[in-house]
């Protein structure tokens, strides 16, 4: 992937202007309270809340997770390499704000400079496994507690016993960025990018069918248009969008003329900006074909833990290699939304359910090239 | 003070001991995992599905109060 470029003329976290110094911060959480900051991770949740509850719990450790196990996002990595001291920054911050006498950086890979930049600031640095659910917050916890990168049932939340059986902090990287400019800035400052209801930037990661697939800055609320333009703009003429990457969902493309990066427009579609990835299908791709192969990944990637989605994901994968495959049987549709049914909100963690939302959005966005493959045919050009 | 049934999943191996004992809120799916209801358990049902939380061989049911 090429450096990291901006949608903004003045990006914030891809900036090659110095941050300035660190100052010594007293109201950290009424800050981000005010800055209304949310999670970079993908599942947005409010900061401020989440450094409440370790606060309260005493004691605690802070993580910084840049494991990143989504294929198509680059933005944690980019964001490590470009600017690792500011995420160390915001995990000193958040350590403070919370009272934590730990704190780990657990990421997919660490240059000696990164472990160096650790080392001075008293941050352990943690190795992520590379797989899809290395990220999981959970998994994080169980990773750091000596065992393997796999989702732990809750109760209890990590917030309230995680790792070393302690209240326990896990923010995504750019988060951590995010609040360390609030920390310099001001929530003001943050609030002057981005909607009134989702302030701020955020990084994404575009790829497939655009000239210059890369990571980029953009405030939340920026149309996907213009999200795409600033990856060089398509390579052709495009057929559809996935938005928020393997647990996203697909929108034609006529749809992302119209829609922009937002909770509020993405959740009218049954999805989310999630962590940034956008990946762009060129008309000469078959959506069902794509989407077969990412299932089939999410299959493989299981923690194989719990009976419906180690049973009923593989499940998934098949039958949407039949649609692919143009094998056709007239039940593939009700098929995937049974399975989908089947397999949402009874696993230990969101990757059933992650799964379910993508392949629901095959359906309500395909139903075109479903009928098609059913023909024998495939509308894809050639 | 009402309860709801909920499953661990990572404990539960689909024996389906539950089904048995609280079919008023819990069947089994095509491979044998707890379709749960997430009504509270009904009025006069609280000592089937005391027992169904205690009958569980991997120890994968709890009663959590309803709502969450």
């Amino acid at each position: 992937m090429t450096a990291p470029t901006a949608v903004l003329p003045a990006p914030r976290l891809l900036t090659d202007q110095p941050y300035g110094p660190l100052p010594d911060v007293r109201d950290l959480v009424e800050q981000v309270e005010a800055a209304g900051l949310t999670g970079r991770g993908g599942a947005g949740f409010p900061v401020a809340r989440k450094l409440r509850a370790v606060r309260d719990g005493g004691r605690g450790v802070v993580v910084g997770n840049g494991a990143e196990g989504e294929p198509a996002s680059g933005k944690d990595r980019a964001l490590l390499a470009h600017a690792p001291h500011l995420v160390l920054d915001g995990l000193r911050l958040a350590a403070a704000a919370v009272g934590a006498r730990r704190s780990v950086l657990y990421v997919s890979a660490a240059t000696p400079a990164l472990r160096t930049a650790a080392a001075e600031r008293g941050v352990e640095v943690a190795i992520a496994p590379a797989a899809f659910l290395s990220g999981e917050e959970s998994a994080v916890v169980s990773r750091l507690n000596g065992g393997r990168a796999l989702p732990r049932s809750r109760p209890p939340a990590v917030y309230v016993k995680g790792v070393d059986g302690r209240p326990t902090l896990v923010q995504n990287v750019e988060t951590l960025a995010h609040l360390a400019l609030i920390a310099r800035y001001g929530a003001g400052w943050f609030r002057e990018r981005g909607t009134a209801a989702e302030p701020g930037t955020m990084l994404c990661t575009v790829s497939g069918a655009v000239r210059v697939p890369g990571v980029l800055e953009a405030p939340l609320g920026t149309p996907l248009r213009d999200v795409l333009e600033a990856a060089g703009g398509p390579a052709g003429p495009l057929r559809a969008v996935l938005v928020g990457g393997y647990h996203g969902v697909w929108v034609t493309a006529r749809e992302a003329e119209q829609l922009t990066l937002s909770a509020a427009d993405l959740g009218r579609v049954g999805g989310s900006p999630g962590a940034g990835v956008v990946i762009a299908l060129g008309a000469e791709a078959c959506p069902l074909e794509v989407s077969a192969g990412i299932v089939a990944h999410l299959a493989r990637q299981s923690a194989r833990q719990c009976g419906p989605c180690l049973s009923g994901l593989p499940a998934l994968a098949e039958v949407l290699a039949v649609a692919a495959g143009r094998r056709w049987d007239p039940s593939v549709p009700a098929r995937i939304e049974q399975l989908a049914a089947l397999v949402a909100g009874r696993g230990a963690c969101h990757h059933p359910d992650g799964t379910a939302r993508l392949v629901r959005s095959v359906l309500a966005t395909f139903p075109d090239e479903l009928e098609a493959h059913a023909a024998g045919r495939c509308l894809a050009a050639s | 003070m009402s309860d709801r049934v909920a499953v661990d999943w990572t404990a539960c191996r689909g024996r389906g001991v539950c089904s048995e004992l609280l079919p008023e809120r819990i069947t089994l799916d095509e491979w044998g995992y707890p379709l749960v209801d997430r009504a509270p358990v009904p009025v006069g049902a609280e000592r089937h599905a005391a027992r169904a939380v205690g009958a569980c061989p991997t120890r994968a049911l709890r009663l959590t109060p309803h709502p969450p």
